[in-house]
């Protein structure tokens, strides 16, 4: 489906016409309006990528997605495909990144602005690309939350058929959440940061003109709006209520039901994590103290004096690894945890607007059947459009669904290897200050053994 | 700020023997793992003989209520299906006196007015031992109780870890195993914890010591007084014998001012004298087989010095071992997400 004005593409049945998402193993002339062009690579193994064994459509940055079962080479593309963004890559994920992916966005560097009327945080936002919709190769602007919440909106509103990620929370209890806090304004961006690249690794959205205005404008001009909707935004949008829906096929089925599913065990990895958390301040607070007792009892004593404290400091290095553990954890997974259950609402609406738009197709088409019985009044055009942007939703809805997956199979394994990472060096710190202990406590021994032999 | 605790569900189902002649119990319970701790302590007091070592909470419940004594103690019996009131029935039966008489100090009844220098300086190290010793103790319970709750909670890890397995194709397979490790990490903490009573075992008797050395110190200067006052009385006696006085006394110095006593009074007093000096003698024989010598105190508290020395060693060694499981476990879940 091309971005901008839609041009009606005629009665043709759906089966026959490619969708530039599907896979497909012939070039697509491009569009009547000239944008988005599918290179689609006539062997799989190059720029394509799938997950081991299984069939997995994946989708390349310039919009391709090929169902493989190629070998495991394929995999460490798709890793490169994906979005990790501090992941070493190796020569062949860099070789396939650079060769098919043409527009690199990044968020960082994040400043205070204090002005009379309010203080808000901005975050640099830097593009570098070689399209031709955009004037020129590098850019480099600073935006605020707002201005994402902004682009957001209108991804939604223009893209109504495709699954928008989601953006870190936008409201923060004042009181409770310290909004200009390292930690918060870090974990904000980190957000925003995944948000912006996704969206454009998207072979859809990142070539919306809101994005681009997003990118390279000075200004944001939000409150005129850029008059670009797609007619099939508008239309979708205008999906009249009231049709309902009578069948819906298995697979929209399946994914309402895996979504909801996975928002529950979601709920509960967030409520475990969170507990994890609570019970190892718990376990600081006490072990603090525990390492007091061994100070304080070291005080009043001559030949155990160095032993004693030697534990007493041991014990605090152990403290500072479990503050190290439990930081990263409130840091890095319960945000994601949060983004993913953000991402799964959004994913559910459009969801449901699918079926709206399934609802409407069949209601008219039900009563226009009639109406032909009756009076051999032809179909409507209208009809037919409605049929058209079924097909198109369906097709969008599949292909980013796909997307989805595997990008989320991606966030997760980074995610809890991270995690499982991250407390093998907690254990691994606490190892080494036990053993250096040691043997000083061994050497201690020997001493006083020998001071008393000598007696 | 509320404190809050981990706490651990309790299922039973009694036997049809157990109900007569008591309430109907519930099913279930919940109970924090220092519930646990007393329970377990009052059965090691009450059944010396019949309590183990420690072993995993579950365990402990399984063999104790399958044991045929002990799953008939009422106590037991309470803190399975009594949510309230079972603590301080526990507490009622006494116990913990029990318990803590070895534990319990020294109460300072000293009889001497001048106590010396290296009797106060003796006495405030076994003070302070005592206090150190026991603050340590109590604070190791309670890191212990915490350590648990977090083992015991990334267990929950492993159950949502094999729920979601079941929604997912590719990562799957790793979820799956990912949670097994993470069932065997949670599960861990039993041993870990049992290997370490050793150490609070050692800590105990780092505490008798303090209260065996008090004794020591105690019977020492006893010991030293009782030898100075039948010194005293022996010279006193040499005294009145010979009518000479030695040294200033106040009774010396009266009877030159008021003249001497009658030779049946001093005779009499003599007699006195001399039936307390061989009560002193007596004594002094028994206090001194009861003493050590100041010189085996001191070699006593090197022995103790190196005794603690060795138990830091074997608690760090514990703690490294503990370590290494640790980074086992975590490496082989690691292993199991980049599979996913």
């Amino acid at each position: 489906m091309s971005v901008g004005a839609a041009a009606p593409r005629g009665l043709q049945p759906v089966t026959e016409a490619t969708h530039p998402l599907s896979a497909a193993q012939e070039t697509l002339s491009p569009a009547p309006d000239g944008t988005a062009i599918c290179h689609i690579p006539s062997n799989n193994n190059g720029s394509g990528g799938g997950g081991g064994g299984d069939k997995e459509a994946t989708a390349l940055t310039n919009g391709t997605p090929v169902e493989t079962s190629s070998p495991a080479s394929a995999s460490s593309l798709l890793n490169r495909l994906q979005l990790d963004d501090d992941q070493d890559a190796d020569a062949l994920d860099l070789y396939a990144s650079t060769e098919t992916r043409d527009l690199f966005v990044t968020v960082d560097d994040p400043k205070k602005h204090v002005s009379t009327m309010e203080t808000y945080i901005t975050y640099r936002v830097s593009t570098k690309t070689t399209r031709i919709e955009f004037q020129l190769p590098e850019y480099s602007l600073r935006r605020r939350y707002q201005d994402f919440d902004w682009l957001r909106m209108k991804l939604e509103d223009s893209q109504p058929t495709h699954l928008i990620p989601p953006l870190p929370e936008k409201f923060v209890m004042k009181g409770v959440v310290d909004r200009f806090s390292e930690e918060f304004v870090e974990t904000r961006m980190k957000a925003l940061d995944k948000f912006l690249k996704r969206v454009a690794d998207h072979p859809v959205l990142s070539f919306n003109p809101h994005l681009n205005a997003f990118l390279t404008a000075k200004d944001l001009n939000k409150r005129q709006g850029l008059a670009l909707l797609t007619k099939v935004g508008e239309s979708v949008k205008q999906a009249a209520g009231g049709y309902k829906l009578r069948g819906r096929p298995a697979e929209y089925s399946a994914m309402g039901e895996y979504l909801d599913t996975f928002n529950q065990k979601l709920g509960t990895l967030d409520r475990i994590a969170q507990r994890i958390l609570k019970e190892q301040t718990e376990y600081l607070v006490e072990l603090r103290e525990y390492g007091s007792v061994y100070a304080g009892w070291a005080g009043s004593e001559d030949s155990l004096r160095q032993p004693l404290e030697g534990v007493a400091g041991c014990v605090s290095t152990c403290c500072g690894a479990m503050e190290d553990l439990s930081e990263n954890m409130s840091q890095d997974l319960l945000p994601v945890l949060r983004e993913y259950v953000l991402y799964i609402e959004s994913m559910k609406n459009v969801l449901k607007k699918r079926d709206q738009s399934q609802a409407e197709y069949e209601g008219r088409l039900e009563a226009a059947v009639i109406r032909k019985q009756e009076d051999k009044t032809p179909v409507p055009v209208e009809v037919e459009k409605c049929q058209d942007r079924l097909e198109c939703f369906n097709a969008d809805l599949k292909a980013d669904w796909e997307r989805w997956q595997s990008n989320k199979r991606q966030d997760f394994k980074q995610l809890l290897t991270s995690m499982a990472d991250k407390n093998v060096n907690y254990y691994e710190k606490c190892q080494s200050a036990w053993e250096s202990l040691v043997s000083m406590l061994q050497d201690d021994q020997a001493e006083n053994t020998n001071e008393t032999n000598c007696d | 700020m509320q404190e809050t605790f981990t706490v651990y569900l309790v299922e039973t189902r009694p036997m049809e023997a157990l109900c007569e002649g008591r309430p109907p119990a519930p099913d279930s319970l919940w109970r924090r793992y220092s519930d646990f701790e007393v329970l377990r302590s009052y059965l090691l007091v009450t059944y010396p003989a019949l309590v183990r070592r420690r072993v995993g909470l579950e365990n402990f419940l399984q063999r104790v209520t399958s044991h045929p004594v002990l799953s008939d103690d009422n106590i037991l019996y309470r803190f399975l299906t009594e949510e309230h009131g079972w603590r301080e029935a526990a507490y009622e039966t006494g116990f913990q006196d029990k318990a803590d008489s070895r534990l319990r100090a020294l109460s300072a009844t000293f009889r001497v007015r001048n106590p010396d220098k290296r009797f106060v300086e003796m006495k405030h190290y076994s003070d302070d031992l005592q206090t150190h010793t026991t603050q340590l103790l109590r604070t190791r319970a309670r890191v212990t109780d915490r350590l648990y709750g977090v083992y015991k909670v990334h267990g929950n890890y492993g159950r949502v870890f094999s729920e979601w397995s079941v929604l997912e194709k590719q990562m799957g397979d790793g979820l799956q195993s990912a949670g097994h490790h993470m069932d065997a990490y949670a599960a861990s903490i039993d041993d870990i914890l049992e290997e370490a009573e050793h150490y609070g075992d050692q800590l105990k008797e780092y505490l008798f010591y303090a209260e065996a050395l008090r004794k020591h110190e105690l019977s020492q200067y006893e010991l030293e007084v009782s030898s100075q006052d039948l010194a005293s009385k022996q010279q006193q006696r040499e005294e009145l014998a010979t009518g000479s006085v030695r040294s200033f006394s106040l009774k010396g110095m009266s009877s030159k001012l008021f003249g001497q006593e009658a030779p049946e009074q001093r005779e009499a007093r003599l007699h006195l004298l001399e039936e307390d000096i061989a009560h002193g003698q007596e004594a002094l024989e028994e206090r001194r087989a009861q003493c050590r010598a100041w010189v085996d105190i001191q070699r006593f508290r090197q022995q103790k010095d190196r005794d603690i020395r060795e138990a830091l060693i074997g608690y760090a060694l514990m703690q490294i071992n503990m370590c290494k499981k640790g980074v086992q476990m975590w490496s082989n879940t690691k292993e199991c997400f980049l599979k996913m």
